[in-house]
């Protein structure tokens, strides 16, 4: 019996070690490596409860191995243990002591829930509408995401853009099925619901953004359907001085920069291609005055400069060919299937031409 | 056997409901299942409270626009008084007296029906007055359902009275019938207190905003 | 009828007749046992087809469709359609021999619940062949189980309410039963605990089932007939199923684990030869486990957006009830202390249970911290806490409960030998399993996807995790061939084979006698049977002279009923679909079933019969034969 215990405590060695060979995750992606404070306050939450908990396993695991070891009976042993009733000392010791923890995880965490939850630097509205806090506005959609600076006036999708070193605030919500907005290395989930606006904030510290390359991984955690596992955005954490500058050339792809023709031919003609087919669902400027319910697709403004396509693929033309011609294949359940008519190989390419030639200037 | 066992009024025990074990089982079982049933009701009635008045536009009619106070205070008295009547009915039928329990029975039936035949004239006012329908928005919905839940427990309640009623017509009571006819009366009761609820929540609750 | 002669040997149709009219707790705990068996092993194939799809990156064994619907229909049927019918079967099978009843309460109930729980089973697995099964999880979270397409989430709606229906009679049944049926001397707080568990679990259910029947019914509702409860476009509001579906949710684990710590309880004293440790205490806990789990419900909704109050007086709530899950499981330790330990396979069981419970209960501590949960929440920390709770926990106490109450049910006992293999490879296959997933979720990896990119740091431990698995599934095939051997064998085993076993149960000949007790026996303390035994006698002294024993006779009531009900939920589900004129018949002809046999129960006496004293004497005679 004794070697079956063990046999099993080795399996888990086993596992464990194979996972701090791994180490804690990939630092664009794991809860483990936070990158700002509110995901240093939750991941201080974690390890402080961590610690008290391992303090219990290893306290019932001692007493647990000594009671087993112990007391085996011997072979065919007749004898009546003593039969005991209980102890008072006993059981109230092992009350209050749980209680006294549970007190010291109690108290960091009604703090930490009170201070993670305070957004009122977004209500200070000025004048004209806008804030002093650095806001967006993220809407999730099946299978991707919108975010919307109202303070800038510009609108891209997939992948978000945040300045470091500040508390970026963001007003979420779904506008089909419910999604839940997650940027792990950056701190804890928010829903995205579709009867109410959520709201959060999150801030990316400038070193930690450095050693991710300024590339945070973000994902849809609630069950939305197919394509669930497949609703990935980026975010690109910038130093202050380049978010700005980012700002400025995104404000700047305008109505008039977006019909300019651009001077590759395929692209020109890939560009009829998209006025034609895409561009009721799919914007090119970032300040896009249709209502929300009539932006049905992801804004495509700068797309020649980001990722991933999709959220998903390798950024080039040949896998953005692969997702216009069967994005059913690369994410099942999207919308887009199906409402473009057939394209044949050249309208392919030149349409994947015009959509790379899309850059922020 | 027990269950057959023919009483007079001296021999019938002071609780025939609880006389036997099949019957302990029964009144305690049933007690349990409303209960269950209360939570039920408080569940809808949440609901009911969280979806008040929520309309896809202002064009739909709210609480204050539907409900009138006399039609719903005379569905009211009906349910009252038809308690009571359950009550006089248990107490002749604790007294071995089939025949004066199933007079005050029929009274209850009566009376339930009528609350019914309220019920029904009143959604259909709401329906075709106001446009409130079931699948017009989550307030109809959820006041269709509450209030509607109500109703098809009355209609249960009814159909079990009834069905005990001519069931036992010719044979009178015993301590088997006796549990169940006390069962039928406890779960009369507990309709009328769920319309006491209603009466307050919806229809008070809703005309005064 | 009335004879006692009919346990003897009978035709293959006249068996399968006896168990379709049965209302015997006895037989119906082995229905349960079967179906919630049947039921355990396909969502395990689920579970199986989900690690394989998860073994590597970007795999293609199953669609993105597929998966989902594997996921929903694993955690669908795990929960309802086998840990709770698995655990009614020991409930069933064991509660009234603790407590010396000759039956349950109602009976015919009893046989009702059974068959509901049975037909919205079946109701809810022909989806797999009938256009799909349900895909938005096992929570079907209102947005997404609306928008759903076909009638996947119309079959989860339809089955679950049908099979609830049942588990909540059949909780008001054992309420009732441990109330007014104890033998004489079997005061509360002599009961065995697994007794207890079962009258605080029953009162869970008799609390929680009723919000999920509101909030299935709104389901129904809005996807059938056209209201609006959480259609937002119609001024709904889908946070209403979030809350109904886990005021539900969160006792429903309470539900199903307090009886497996009722099994353990069992387990532990047996196979230490010592009296539970603290049995006050151990009653106290259950009963204040059982009234907190319905004061923690948002835990499971802290990224839904309640506001930092309504988090942190949950999260406070949430770590309350860890206080008297500690007090049980040092009781449980200090029983085994100073015990004198026989390693059979359940009491195996139940020594793995202990690190690997509280694994998943200090998990779950940790993420009663809000802040913390933000990050945990719908990544794969979750799903290993769970599992830790609910394999380490339930599924454990079902395993062990089996081996331990196997010859009360069949009068045989499970190879020892085997029983071990399947110990160690359930034990180490589920550790490798889900210890892993833990770290999982922190390195980022949300829930319920159907695949995952590669150079994200989650290869290793997916596969890692899906090896375990494997282990896991060859487990539960030898237990399998195990019960096959055994069965085969019919080696008859006789009463308390065990040799230790301390509660009526065990007082009882085997096999046992349908009427359970001749004569009720005097209860003289807690571990009735034991007290006995240490003075030296065989057998309970009885509180009765013998005489007439009332029982109830067989009914196909119970079947009809359910059936009525399983035909009217097809009507319920087509009637909105175009060239489908036939459903609303279908629905009226269902329900006409169902209400016409429940009117012909009503009106038609049954009163049972009687075995007489004679006869019961002549077997006592005959008994040696």
């Amino acid at each position: 019996m004794k070697r079956k215990l063990t046999n099993w405590r080795l399996f888990t060695f086993t596992s464990l070690t194979a996972l701090f060979l791994s180490g804690c995750g990939e630092p664009f992606l794991s809860t483990l490596t936070p990158a700002g404070e509110a995901g240093q306050t939750a991941y201080d939450l974690m390890l402080l409860s961590t610690w008290i908990m391992v303090g219990v396993v290893i306290v019932v695991s001692v007493l647990f191995a000594i009671a087993v070891l112990k007391f085996r009976r011997k072979k065919d042993d007749p004898a009546i243990p003593k039969q005991v009733e209980g102890s008072h000392v006993l059981e109230m010791i092992w009350t209050i002591i749980p209680i006294i923890l549970l007190i010291i995880l109690a108290i960091p965490t009604v703090l930490a829930t009170f201070d993670l939850a305070d957004t009122k630097a977004m209500d200070k509205k000025k004048e004209d509408g806008t804030t002093d806090a650095m806001v967006v506005n993220v809407r999730a959609n099946l299978y991707w995401w919108e975010f919307e600076y109202p303070n800038q006036k510009i609108i891209t999708s997939q992948e978000l853009v945040v300045p470091t070193d500040q508390k970026v605030y963001f007003n979420v919500k779904a506008s089909d099925v419910k999604h839940s907005f997650w940027i792990p290395a950056a701190g804890g989930k928010i829903d995205t619901n579709v009867e109410n606006v959520n709201q959060i904030w999150l801030e990316f510290d400038g070193e930690k953004a450095e050693e991710a390359d300024n590339l945070f991984y973000g994902k849809c955690a609630e069950l939305c359907g197919p394509s669930h596992a497949l609703m990935d955005f980026k975010v690109h954490a910038l130093p202050k001085r380049e978010f700005d500058q980012w700002v400025t050339a995104m404000q700047a792809i305008d109505a008039k920069a977006a019909e300019a023709k651009p001077e590759d031919p395929a692209a020109a003609a890939g560009q009829e291609i998209f006025n034609q087919k895409c561009l009721s669902c799919h914007a090119v400027t970032t300040a896009d005055a249709r209502p929300e319910a009539a932006r049905t697709a992801p804004n495509l403004a700068g797309f020649g400069e980001r990722e991933r396509i999709a959220g998903i693929l390798e950024h080039n033309e040949e896998e953005l060919k692969n997702w216009i011609s069967n994005p059913e294949e690369y994410k099942p359940g999207n919308k887009m299937t199906g409402t473009y008519g057939e394209l044949s190989d050249q309208e392919t390419d030149q349409l994947a031409a015009y959509l790379m030639s899309l850059k922020v200037e | 056997m027990a269950a057959e066992q023919k009483f007079t009024p001296q021999t019938w025990p002071e609780s025939p409901e609880q006389a036997t074990l099949e019957g302990k089982n029964k009144f305690l079982g049933f007690w349990f299942f409303l209960g269950g049933e209360t939570v039920l009701f408080a569940s809808l009635f949440a609901t009911y409270l969280a979806l008040k008045d929520s309309v896809p536009s202002d064009t739909h009619a709210k609480a204050s626009d539907l409900f009138e106070l006399p039609l719903v205070f005379l569905m009211t008295m009906l349910l009252l008084t038809s308690s009571l009547t359950s009550v006089f009915a248990i107490y002749h039928m604790k007294n071995y007296s089939f025949k004066k329990m199933q007079q005050w029975l029929f009274i209850t039936v009566v009376l339930g029906l009528g609350f019914l035949a309220c019920e029904i004239y009143e959604f259909y006012h709401y329906y075709h007055e106001f446009e409130h329908k079931f699948t017009s928005s989550a307030f109809g919905s959820a006041f269709y359902t509450l209030v509607g839940f109500h109703g098809g427990h009355v209609v249960f309640g009814l159909s079990w009275i009834i069905a005990l009623m001519v069931r036992n017509a010719k044979r009178g009571l015993n301590l088997y019938n006796a549990p169940k006819f006390y069962l039928a009366s406890l779960y009369w009761h507990f309709i009328d207190v769920v319309w006491v609820f209603i009466f307050t929540v919806v229809y008070l609750m809703g005309m005064v905003g | 009828m009335s004879s006692i002669a009919h346990t003897q040997k009978r035709g293959f149709t006249s068996t399968v007749w006896e168990y379709l009219t049965t209302v015997d707790h006895k037989k119906i705990a082995i229905l349960y046992l079967l179906a919630g068996g049947f039921f355990f092993i396909v969502g395990g194939i689920e579970a199986m087809m989900i690690r394989i799809q998860l073994a590597v990156p970007n795999n293609d064994f199953v669609s993105a469709g597929l998966f989902n619907e594997i996921i929903t229909m694993h955690g669908t049927t795990m929960i309802f359609l086998a840990a709770m019918p698995l655990l009614f079967a020991f409930m069933n099978a064991v509660m009234p021999l603790q407590i010396g009843a000759r039956d349950v309460a109602f009976p015919f109930v009893n046989a009702l619940g059974f068959w509901l729980f049975f037909f919205g089973g079946l109701f809810l697995n022909l989806s797999w062949f009938l256009g799909g099964a349900p895909d938005a999880g096992w929570t079907s979270y209102a947005s997404l189980s609306l928008a759903s397409e076909g009638h996947g989430i119309d079959f989860y709606a339809l089955g679950l309410q049908i099979s609830g229906f049942g588990t909540l009679m059949g909780g008001i049944n054992f309420l009732v039963t441990i109330i007014n049926m104890r033998a004489p001397g079997m005061t509360y707080m002599r009961m065995p605990l697994f007794t207890w568990t079962t009258f605080v679990a029953s009162a869970l259910i008799l609390f929680a089932f009723p919000p999920l029947t509101v909030g299935l019914f709104m389901l129904i509702f809005d996807r059938m007939f056209g209201s609006g409860f959480f259609d937002v476009a119609m001024g709904g509001n889908t946070i209403i199923w979030e809350h109904f579906f886990w005021i539900f949710g969160h006792p429903e684990v309470y539900i199903l684990v307090l009886p497996a710590f009722g099994l353990f309880s069992e387990i532990f004293p047996t196979f230490a030869r010592k009296r539970l440790f603290g049995y006050s205490s151990m009653v106290f806990a259950t009963v204040l486990i059982g009234f907190l789990g319905f004061m923690v419900w948002a835990h499971h909704m802290f990224t839904t957006g309640l506001g930092p109050v309504a988090n942190a007086i949950f999260a406070v709530a949430t770590m309350a009830i860890a206080v008297p899950t500690g007090i049980k499981i040092f009781n449980w330790i200090l029983t085994i202390w100073g015990g004198s330990i026989k390693f059979t396979v359940p009491m195996l069981y139940a020594v793995a249970f202990i690190p690997s419970f509280v694994m998943g209960g200090v998990t779950g501590v940790m993420q009663a911290a809000a802040p913390a949960d933000y990050q945990f929440h719908d990544s794969y920390f979750i799903v290993a806490h769970f599992h830790y709770v609910i394999v380490g926990g339930i599924v454990l106490g079902l395993l062990g409960g089996a081996h331990f109450y196997w010859p009360l049910m069949f009068g045989t006992m499970l190879s020892e030998k085997l029983g071990k293999i399947t110990f160690v490879l359930f034990l180490v296959g589920f550790h490798l399993t889900f210890f892993i997933q833990h770290f999982l979720g922190l390195m980022g990896m949300p829930r319920r996807v159907w695949t995952f990119l590669e150079g994200q740091g989650l290869e290793t431990g997916n596969l890692i995790s899906s090896i375990g698995a494997g282990l896991m599934a060859l487990g539960i095939l030898v237990l399998l061939v195990n019960i096959v051997i055994t069965q085969k064998n019919n080696i008859q085993v006789g009463r308390d084979p065990w040799k230790d076993g301390r509660t009526l149960e065990w007082a009882i000949p085997s096999p046992t006698p349908f009427y359970n007790f001749k004569q009720l026996p005097l209860v003289r303390g807690l571990d009735a049977f034991w007290i006995e035994k240490m003075e030296g006698k065989t057998d309970m002294t009885p509180a009765e002279p013998i005489g007439d024993i009332h029982m109830p006779n067989n009914s196909f009531v119970p079947f009809v009923i359910s059936l009525g009900l399983f035909i009217a939920a097809f009507g319920a589900m087509y009637h909105a679909d175009e060239g489908k004129d036939w459903a609303i018949p279908v629905l009226i002809i269902g329900m006409l079933i169902t209400f016409g046999a429940m009117l012909y129960r009503s009106v038609k006496d049954d009163h049972g019969y009687h075995i007489h004293k004679e006869d019961l004497l002549d077997e006592a005679e005959g008994g040696t034969r």
